[in-house]
Formats: structure tokens, sequence, C-alpha cells
């Protein structure tokens, strides 16, 4: 067992090396396809046939920019970004405020912390179908919440998120933020876990404040758990899809569509498929805008730490 | 609750001093955590009390009260009568393909991740690293993109429509976050005895077999969990890749509740609401801290 560091001598009897690594490569053969195949060459084909003029089947018909040029056009396409903004940054903020504030209370050495975690993190197990669905219910004007606050002697109050152009956003934003802060608090209570008890010894003894300290020395300390969670909630921004056809349907009008639905849209109902490429191409380059500056802050902090 | 203990605060002086239960900060926190809760638990107990009204009883009162008389016939109703189209078998269609997409589909995928996985961690070969790179990158990509591609594939291999195509396509998709689990994982392992499983001759599958898959036992739980949550709550590749026949669970379901025809029946809506998310909630509930890990896991790219 001692000269375990150089077994060469002994790999005569045994199959050579360059089987082993056969093994090994035909083995990793499934993710070699994924990777090549669906990840690679889907991407590029699908980018490749968006300056096509494809409808109903994908033909190699160029149409130069095009697609792109009545992508921006279209309105229902600048709703769909403009609601992906608004979503996107409200959600954005208030995951993350309201993920590490939950996850600083329940760091505080709390009583039935695992049962307040159970609580705040159940939604994220359901799928986002029954998140839209539940407060599709609860925020149902005739039977929901308004009807109940009004049963209640206030006659004149108004919550309707979802029947209201300007504020359904605002209604999906509950629903999504529902199902997804408890994932991020969880993220967050580990980074929390995570940081050294002698920081707290030391700003107790130098009289600094608990909010202060969390604000000035363990926020900056937990850059790379806001970093990963940044990226986790931004991929999940983008892919905002189920929640939508569950809860408004893109309604009303098209007051709550998004960029992922149009696609579908277009691709699978409407038989404009140059369309659904272009618009989903545009989604790419939206992940790759996000993508650069994370692999920046990963990969460039980590060399120079 | 192990930490409410004496001797354990005692050992660990953060914070506040302990034993102040009652003090104003602690009222605040306490108070802040249970009104959160709420937001967290009202849904959940909506649905539970919606489902087991009567519809003249949810026509008359208030969505939050208790039900005056306790009907199981939504249940009844929404597992086997409730409409989609034509059809009117209800959810338990939707259920039994759910379930004949699910099981083959968390076998395949962690059998060929736990695999990928040793190989990366243990076996490296020229290119391993950039194939992994590019899976992780792919795991990034919108599905959007990914989505009229993967359609002519399986449409070539004669799989589009299938349960089987949908399998496939959540194997590929599952793919990335499981390899990086397990190669994690497997480059966890201390060397030595890796080493010492080659130096007495073991082979690659001999030292998976033998080896790494009986220490990697929680791995597979968690890996199980993840993936048994997340294909039941698929919605974007059964509503593509299916058709209505074969469509899962959580389709069918968007089906029978955003359907424009007929009488609106919420409480049909709301039991097949808590059916469908019965399966997810029991692996939580079930799972525990397992299930945190997971998605911790998850959490932990690159």
């Amino acid at each position: 067992m001692t000269v375990v560091s150089d077994p060469r001598p002994r790999s005569a009897k045994r199959p050579s090396r360059l089987f082993k690594n056969w093994m090994a490569k035909i083995a990793s053969l499934p993710m070699i396809l994924t990777a090549l195949v669906v990840f690679l060459g889907g991407t590029a084909w699908t980018v490749t046939y968006s300056f096509t003029g494809s409808r109903m089947l994908p033909r190699a018909k160029w149409v130069g920019l095009d697609q792109y040029e009545r992508l921006w056009d279209t309105d229902r396409w600048i709703i769909s970004i403009k609601n992906l903004a608004i979503y996107g940054s409200c959600s954005m903020i208030l995951t993350l405020v309201l993920g590490f504030s939950l996850a600083a209370c329940l760091d505080r050495k709390i009583r039935f912390e695992s049962a307040f975690r159970t609580i705040f993190l159940y939604p994220f197990a359901l799928s986002f179908v029954v998140t839209g669905l539940a407060w599709q219910w609860i925020l149902n004007p005739d039977f929901g919440l308004q009807s109940v606050v009004r049963s209640w002697g206030w006659e004149s109050f108004a919550f309707n998120p979802l029947n209201d152009p300007n504020t359904v956003i605002f209604g999906l934003l509950i629903a999504g933020l529902w199902q997804g802060t408890g994932l991020i608090m969880c993220i967050m209570l580990a980074g929390l876990r995570g940081i050294d008890e002698d920081i707290w010894k030391a700003a107790r003894v130098d009289g600094i404040g608990t909010v202060k300290t969390y604000v000035v020395v363990i926020i900056p300390m937990m850059r790379p758990v806001f970093i990963t969670a940044l990226v986790m909630i931004a991929s999940g921004i983008i892919k905002l899809y189920d929640l939508v056809v569950a809860q408004t349907g893109g309604g009303p009008g098209l007051a709550s569509e998004v960029p992922a639905k149009y696609v579908i849209e277009y691709m699978f109902r409407a038989q404009n498929l140059g369309q659904g490429f272009a618009a989903s191409t545009m989604m790419l380059c939206s992940v790759v805008i996000i993508l650069i500056p994370w692999a920046y802050l990963e990969f460039g902090g980590r060399k120079r730490g | 609750m192990a930490d409410s203990s004496p001797s354990a605060a005692a050992l660990e002086p953060r914070g506040r001093k302990p034993k102040k239960t009652f003090s104003r900060a602690n009222i605040f926190l306490y108070g802040t955590l249970i009104m959160v809760s709420m937001y967290y638990l009202l849904p959940l107990y909506v649905m539970v009390v919606t489902s087991l009204k009567g519809m003249p009883e949810i026509r008359m009162g208030n969505i939050f009260g208790p039900p005056m008389e306790i009907t199981f016939e939504p249940w009844v109703k929404a597992w086997s009568e409730a409409c989609t189209g034509i059809n009117c078998d209800g959810l338990s269609r939707g259920f039994g393909n759910s379930v004949r997409i699910l099981i083959p589909s968390v076998l395949m995928s962690i059998v060929i991740a736990s695999v990928n996985g040793y190989a990366l961690a243990n076996w490296k070969f020229k290119g391993s690293e950039v194939f992994f790179t590019i899976l992780i990158i792919g795991a990034f990509i919108p599905y959007q993109t990914m989505l009229y591609p993967i359609v002519i594939m399986l449409r070539e291999i004669g799989l589009m429509g299938s349960i089987w195509g949908l399998v496939l396509v959540h194997t590929v998709f599952g793919m990335p976050i499981l390899t990086l689990l397990f190669r994690n994982y497997f480059a966890s392992v201390p060397e030595e005895l890796f080493k010492a499983a080659r130096v007495d001759g073991a082979g690659f599958w001999q030292i998976y077999f033998q080896i790494m898959i009986p220490m990697a036992l929680p791995i597979f739980v968690v890996a199980i969990i993840l993936q048994v949550t997340g294909i039941w709550n698929d919605f974007l590749f059964g509503v593509i890749y299916t058709k209505p026949a074969t469509y899962p669970m959580t389709v069918q379901l968007n089906n029978i509740v955003n359907s424009v025809q007929g009488i609106k029946e919420y409480n049909v809506n709301m039991a097949a609401t808590l059916l469908t998310g019965l399966v997810p909630l029991i692996i939580y509930f079930a799972s525990g801290k397992l299930f945190v890990r997971g998605i911790a896991a998850g959490a932990v790219k690159g």
C-alpha cells in the first residue's frame, strides 16, 4: 500500500490504459452527446434559423435580420420585454431583501427555527402551475381577498390585480415571491452559518449594533452567496412561463405576456417559426449578458483570492 | 430544536444574551416571523378549505372561513370526473401519465448522471472538462432556444408525442445539475481509496459498483428528491413534447382549471390543484433536511 503512488509497473497484466480510458469515454457518451448535439448543436441551429423566413416548417431561406426587425416592431414583444423588466427587477430586489432578512431572522438563535424554515420553503416544492392557480383563486375579485375585505365592512376596498392591465404584473409577483423566496432564504442561511462566530464577537466588542453588523460586515463577506443567489434568481426570471400561463394566461389582453410565452406561442401556435427563433435568440442574448459579468466576478475573483 | 437546551446556548455566545426570551427585539422578531409565515401558509390553507366546501357555500361565504359542512365530493370529482375538452375522466389520467413519465425519467437521468460524474471525477480524459463545461453552461441557456431542435430530433427517432420522448428530454435537461452533484461528490472521495482499488485490479465498472455506489447512497437520495420534484412539477416540456392523451398531471390540471367552457367549480379546481401538489409536498415533508441539501447542491454551480 505504501507504493500506491506508482502502480504502473504492475499494469502490464491488466488491460492497457488506453482501454480504460475508452471505458470512461464510452460511459461519458450520453454527456458528450447532450453537450454537443442538444445544447451546443440545438442552440446553434436555432440561432441560424432565426435568420430565415421559416413559417410552418423550418426552411433555409435567408432573410437576414428581417425576423428581428419584425420582432422589435411587434407590440406584443415590446410588452413582453417591459413586463419581464418590471417583474425581473422587482423580483430580484424583493427576493434578495426578503430572503436575506428571513435568513437573518432565523439565524438569531430563535426557537422553532426548523418549523419556520419548513413553512418558508414548502412553496418551493410546488410547481408554478399549482402556485399560479392557488393565487388566481385567492386574488379572485368576486370570492377572494377583495370580497372578504369588503364583507368586513370596507365597501370600497379594491384589490384586483389580475384583472387590471396596470397591476397584473404585481399579481404575478406576489405568487412568484411566495414560491421562490424560500430557496434564496435557504442559500442565505447556509451562507450566514458559514460566517465565523468570531466576527460576531469582534463586532460586539467594538460595540457595533446587530443591524449595522449585518449591513457593514456580514453582507460584504457574503458576496459569493449573493452572487450565486443573483444568478439563480435571474435564470429563474428569464424562464418565467408556467406561472403566467396558469395564473393569467397572459391577460387581461396582452398585459402579462412574457418573452418565454411569446416564443412558444409563435413556434407552436402561430406557426411562425422564424419569429419564435428570433425571440428565443434574443432571450439567449440576455442570458449571455447576465452570464458574462457573473463568470468574470466568479472566476476573476477566485484568481485574486 | 436542539439549540434550545441551555448548555448549547451557553457554549455559543452569539448575538444577544440567551434566556432573555421576552425582550423587545425578540417580540419584534417572532412577530415578523409569524406574520410572514401567514403569507406562506395562507394559500395552502385556502386551497384545503375551499376544496372541502360545496359550491353554494363558496358562492355565499368567505374564502378564509372554515367549511361549515365538510364534503369530499370535490376531491372525487377532481380525481375521476373533471373535464378537459371532451375527456371527462378527471386528473387520474394525468396522474397515471405523470407516474409513467416520472419513474423511467428519474432512473435514467440518475444512472446516466452518476456514471458521468464518476467518469469526470475519477477517470478524466482529454476533453472531459470541456464537455462538462459545455454541459454546465447549457443549464443556463433558456430552454426556448433548444425546444424546436429537440422536436426535430424526437420526430426523427419517432418518439415525438410519446411518453418516452419526454423521458429522454427530462434525462437530457436533468443531466447538468445531476452530473455536477455526482462529480463533486465523487471528487470528495479520498483518492487513496480509488488508487488502492486500482492497484487491486478493479476496473471502471467494478470500482463504480463496488466502491462508489455504496458510498454515494445519500447523494443518490438527494438526486432522487431533486428529480422527482423537478419532473413532477414540469409544465413546459410536458405541454410541448406530449399530446393530450399523454399529458402529465400539471398540464392537465392547467387545462381543467383554465378551461373556458362550463361553470367554474372552484372547489373542484382547488382539489385538483392540491392533488397535483401532493406528490412534491409529501416528498418535501418526508425528506426534510435532504431536500434542503438537494437545492443547496443545485445552488453551488460552477
